[in-house]
């Protein structure tokens, strides 16, 4: 079981006010992902819960219990760190053994789950080696297992992938997201990739200047974002966003169109500009469009066979039913 | 690319390297060279070839047994260096760990105890000895030479700790670890060649030691630094006698720096090179 609910948690460092207090329900066997910008208080949330920092005001239940003042070991949790944080001494074996060993498991037990994570995690043959000696993936990998065999109730993940490059990022992403469908078990990962955070999260959690901006499934945020900060956020390439004349026509203070809802013509449209960069990746068209008096540049999305080139002049018009509309203070209006 | 160096300079270099080396070694050189004339020779003037003559260091066996002060000297450059990491390793590990606002204080007000002259608190540091029959006792020195050392003693191993990633300590936490396990399973180990070379590092000093080993004792507990200086004696200079002293008493720390140089550099460059 893994269900960790936070009620008016909030932190604080001296003055400063880091995360101010915030409710969030966390169900037993989600994925949820924290994603923000750096320093939007994302890993300290995460700390929070782990234990390794105090709430300075509000309660953390897991599965029912109150659990603010346990320590990190008590609550039944494991995590994942950026830096791995693994034992530079011991073997892997030792690593993945560590907790166990804390736990004063038996020695055959400790054996069978150590064999099985090994097995899981292709980490069979390196059982005897340092972590000095194995690449950044499989450190990654050594780290996940000795959250494994804890057979914790929920497992925390601090930015996991950060320090790994982009071809194994993508690998361990999906390892990770089917570890999380083999074992069923909570798992908060925290990211400020939102690619990350989309493709992996059951529930999204974005947060800004340590509050919550919203909470839903990765399409409903992509869909209808609470607000222009999450409508910017999420999404790649970005929504491009319009405050101005342009809104006004709407009847909002900001108007959003992400780069697919925009059509794009050599004869005629609604927006006139010129194009800036254009990207070609095949499956899709990059354009960035320029001089359009608008916004600094109109990201727009086209198919892989548009063969428009710098300079070219061009025509945009927006898909009117899937234009985001925001008031004054940021909110979506419908 | 590879700054070039041409052959001459490597050349010139290497002789200086070399001269500056022979020039900083030659006082240990000539008191082994010393140490192996006879009296008459030694005092005769400046003379690279020594006769071989082993007359001298006879005699200073036969006059104050050299085994004597040797196991002194251990005992106290050991006993002071154990008592100073075992106060140690938890002071250090308190103030890189969790710090307060004055560590940073706490830490240069440590070091400045070692800007003081000892000769300063000689007389209450004696008078202390005195009363409480801790006088001329290797106790006595163990506990005198740990605390001159500590300060040293802590600074390194703050800056060896403070190396070690605070995540790992927390992953430790996450695993259950309570404070002692901590300390045991992850920072001991992850430190262990800080700790070895911050030893040995003491061990020398304590070895070398002559201040507080000569005031503080007579005959008992008379390390190999106090046993040299009974060498220049009210009845005269000995030249050759107070080499082959000196010889005998550097020989062991000689061999063991030999031996230990790579934890020694490490050790003195205070965890600035990895």
């Amino acid at each position: 079981m893994g269900r960790i609910t936070l009620e008016g948690v909030a932190k604080r460092f001296g003055d400063v006010e880091v995360i101010p207090p915030l409710n969030l329900d966390i169900e037993d066997g989600e994925f949820v992902v924290f994603v923000g910008p750096s320093g939007c208080g994302k890993s300290t949330l995460l700390r929070l819960i782990a234990g390794l920092e105090d709430v300075s005001d509000g309660r953390i239940l897991i599965d029912g219990q109150d659990a603010t003042d346990e320590s990190p070991a008590k609550r039944g949790l494991a995590m994942v760190f950026q830096s791995y944080a693994l034992y530079p001494h011991m073997s892997v074996r030792k690593n993945i053994a560590f907790p166990m060993k804390m736990a004063k498991v038996p020695q055959d037990e400790q054996n069978r789950r150590i064999d099985a994570a090994a097995k899981a995690l292709n980490l069979t043959d390196y059982l005897e080696r340092r972590p000095g000696q194995l690449s950044g993936g499989q450190r990654q990998r050594v780290a996940i297992g000795r959250a494994i065999v804890r057979e914790p109730s929920a497992f925390l993940f601090d930015e996991p992938l950060s320090n790994l490059d982009a071809a194994l990022r993508v690998g361990m992403r999906l390892e990770i997201s089917e570890l999380h469908n083999r074992l069923e078990t909570t798992m908060i990962y925290v990211t400020h990739d939102q690619v990350e955070a989309m493709t992996m999260a059951d529930k999204i959690v974005v947060l800004h200047a340590g509050r919550i901006e919203q909470v839903g499934s990765p399409l409903e945020l992509y869909l209808r974002p609470k607000n222009a900060f999450v409508a910017g956020f999420i999404g790649s390439p970005k929504m491009n966003l319009f405050s101005g004349e342009t809104a006004a026509e709407y009847g909002a203070a900001t108007i959003g169109v992400r780069p697919e809802h925009i059509g794009v013509s050599t004869e005629g449209g609604k927006w006139k500009g010129r194009v800036g960069v254009s990207e070609h990746l095949g499956s899709d068209t990059f354009l960035y469009v320029e001089d359009t008096g608008l916004a600094e540049t109109i990201t727009v999305r086209s198919d892989g066979e548009v063969r428009l080139r710098h300079g070219d002049t061009v025509w945009l018009t927006p898909n009117e039913d899937k234009i985001h509309k925001f008031d004054q203070s940021g909110d979506r209006i419908d | 690319m590879a700054r070039a160096i041409s052959r001459n300079s490597k050349i010139g270099w290497t002789v200086a390297a070399w001269l500056v080396a022979l020039i900083i070694f030659f006082p240990i050189l000539y008191t082994i060279i010393t140490s192996l004339k006879t009296e008459q020779e030694a005092i005769a003037g400046f003379d690279l070839i020594p006769s071989f003559s082993f007359s001298s260091y006879e005699t200073v066996q036969n006059q104050n047994n050299y085994f004597r002060p040797f196991m002194n000297s251990v005992v106290i450059a050991v006993g002071s260096t154990l008592l100073a990491l075992i106060v140690a390793i938890p002071a250090a590990w308190a103030m890189a760990f969790s710090p307060t606002k004055r560590t940073k204080d706490i830490l240069m007000w440590m070091l400045s105890t070692k800007m003081m002259p000892a000769v300063a608190v000689l007389v209450p540091i004696y008078l202390i000895f005195l009363r409480t029959g801790l006088m001329d006792t290797r106790t006595g020195l163990v506990i005198i030479l740990m605390l001159m050392n500590l300060p040293i003693v802590i600074w390194m191993l703050y800056t060896y700790f403070r190396e070690i990633p605070g995540e790992i300590l927390e992953a430790a936490r996450m695993d259950g670890a309570t404070l002692r396990d901590e300390i045991l399973y992850i920072l001991t180990p992850m430190a262990v060649p800080g700790i070895a070379s911050t030893m040995l590092l003491n061990i020398i000093l304590a070895w070398n030691e002559a201040f507080w080993t000569i005031q503080l004792t007579t005959t008992n507990a008379a390390p190999l630094s106090a046993f040299i200086a009974s060498f220049s004696s009210p009845q005269g200079l000995f030249w050759a006698k107070l080499s082959a002293a000196s010889t005998m008493a550097i020989a062991p720390i000689l061999i063991l720096g030999w031996f230990s140089q790579k934890q020694l550099v490490r050790g003195l460059t205070f965890g600035a090179v990895k």
